[in-house]
């Protein structure tokens, strides 16, 4: 499988509470809320780190579930989102100039 | 949407998170609104690093949705470093302004950093109408032409229109200013004491039949029915009576928070405190969020309390944080007689 890599979409708001991320778009007040597994996924989206690198350091370790699995399941996941234009989704590195502020750490 | 962000505030009422703030740059303004409650002169405001700072904090206390007000902003020179700044942060960012001084390089600027929404206050369709308000020549143009620039950058505006008795007839032609214009509108008839007090401003508040007038207004309030009053809902009793305290607050100018811009109760300053501290610890924020529906000796039984909006803010203005605030129990009751003309029509 060719590799992707996600970065951030741009003109979004975004806050971690606890284990959600609560997304707005700017250009339609689209409101999002990712689950754990999103969340992790949506924290390292820095648009460097392909996805199957992302899938086996942060969601496999933390889920009972096998790579292969999880990556396609990720894989689906992150297309969708980018069909929101919540994230950029690309079988390249993505530049800092597509991305959006990164959301803070965790708040609680 | 509704239930997502219902989903939201929850979340953020029970982990107790700041989700919404109200942040006022300035209390500084470029008009004189006659029904205005803010004392305009600048007794010492954040600087641009103490703002940054204030940022941070809310940012790491959870704050997502954040408004940047006034006074009117724009008069701040940082006004731009600081929405960008607070754009990194990766707040959701909504302005209210006057927009007179916006031009179409702002109103660029504005859409490029992400503001979702921009509200600017009309008071009337009729040009001299809205300046006798606001007390500043050619201010409706002004506003009118920043609107146009906002909307050609694809921006979300709100044309907010506060109802007083200068003004209590042109809400629809407000209306139809903003339907043309292509942006949102909203009618609010709520007149505020002065925020020392002085409860001069409320002569201004619009009389009863018109606002009957207003609850009746099929333009407004559409084809939808609202249920009668019913008992009052036991399940509800243990609700907080609004988010003020609980997933919300308000910080001045000159860092001091308070519960809600509506609900001028000093609980901490930023420039003596840490955010967290207040927002943790202040006695006046514990003693906001300790109160339940049942705490309201005059509310909690109260026949018209399933279709009421009453706020606390209004409420303490008066004297009591517990008890009813008499703009609300005014609204309730020509908002039931407005329920029965509708249900005979």
């Amino acid at each position: 499988m060719t590799d992707l890599y996600i970065a951030r979409g741009p003109r979004l708001a975004a806050r971690v509470l606890a284990s959600e991320t609560v997304i707005l778009k700017a250009d339609d007040s689209g409101l999002y809320v990712l689950n754990e597994v999103g969340t992790l996924l949506w924290g390292a989206a820095d648009g460097t780190t392909p996805l199957a690198t992302i899938v086996e350091r942060l969601i496999c370790p933390r889920f009972d579930v096998d790579e292969a699995s999880a990556l396609e399941d990720a894989t689906e996941f992150v297309r969708a989102l980018g069909d929101h234009n919540i994230l950029n989704v690309s079988d390249r590195p993505i530049t800092a100039a597509d991305r959006a502020p990164a959301p803070d750490e965790a708040v609680s | 949407m509704s239930s997502l962000l219902d989903h939201v505030m929850g979340r953020a009422t029970d982990l107790a998170l700041p989700i919404s703030v109200h942040f006022d740059l300035t209390y500084r303004c470029n008009e004189r609104c006659v029904h205005c409650y803010l004392d305009h002169e600048d007794h010492g405001e954040l600087t641009t690093s103490e703002v940054k700072d204030v940022l941070d904090q809310l940012a790491a206390a959870g704050t997502l949705f954040l408004i940047f007000s006034g006074g009117e902003l724009l008069l701040r020179t940082d006004f731009f470093e600081l929405l960008e700044y607070a754009r990194a942060l990766a707040f959701d960012v909504k302005l209210k302004t006057n927009a007179i001084l916006i031009k179409e390089a702002d109103a660029v600027r504005i859409r490029d950093l992400g503001v979702r929404q921009v509200q600017v206050s009309i008071y009337s369709h009729r040009a001299e109408v809205h300046d006798a308000i606001t007390k500043v020549a050619g201010s409706f143009d002004r506003s009118i032409a920043a609107i146009r620039f906002l909307k050609a950058q694809g921006l979300r505006v709100l044309i907010a229109n506060v109802l007083m008795r200068q003004n209590a007839g042109d809400y629809p032609g407000v209306q139809a200013l903003a339907a043309g214009l292509g942006a949102e509108f909203t009618l609010d008839p709520t007149i505020t004491p002065k925020m020392d007090g002085d409860t001069s401003l409320l002569a201004m508040r619009i009389p009863t039949t018109h606002l009957l007038q207003v609850f009746t207004d099929k333009s407004l309030i559409g084809d939808s029915v609202t249920p009668p009053p019913g008992a009052p809902d036991l399940e509800a009793m243990d609700d907080a009576p609004c988010s003020a305290g609980h997933a919300a607050c308000y910080v001045s100018p000159y860092g001091d928070i308070f519960p809600c811009v509506q609900f001028p109760l000093p609980s901490g300053n930023l420039r003596r405190e840490r955010f967290e501290d207040i927002w943790r610890h202040s006695k006046q924020l514990e003693e906001v969020r300790a109160i339940r529906l049942r705490d309201l000796p005059t509310c909690s039984v109260c026949s018209l309390q399933s279709n009421c909006t009453r706020c606390p803010g209004l409420a303490y203005m008066e004297g009591n944080m517990r008890g009813p605030s008499s703009a609300d129990c005014e609204k309730s009751l020509v908002f039931d007689q407005a329920r029965s003309i509708r249900e005979t029509n």
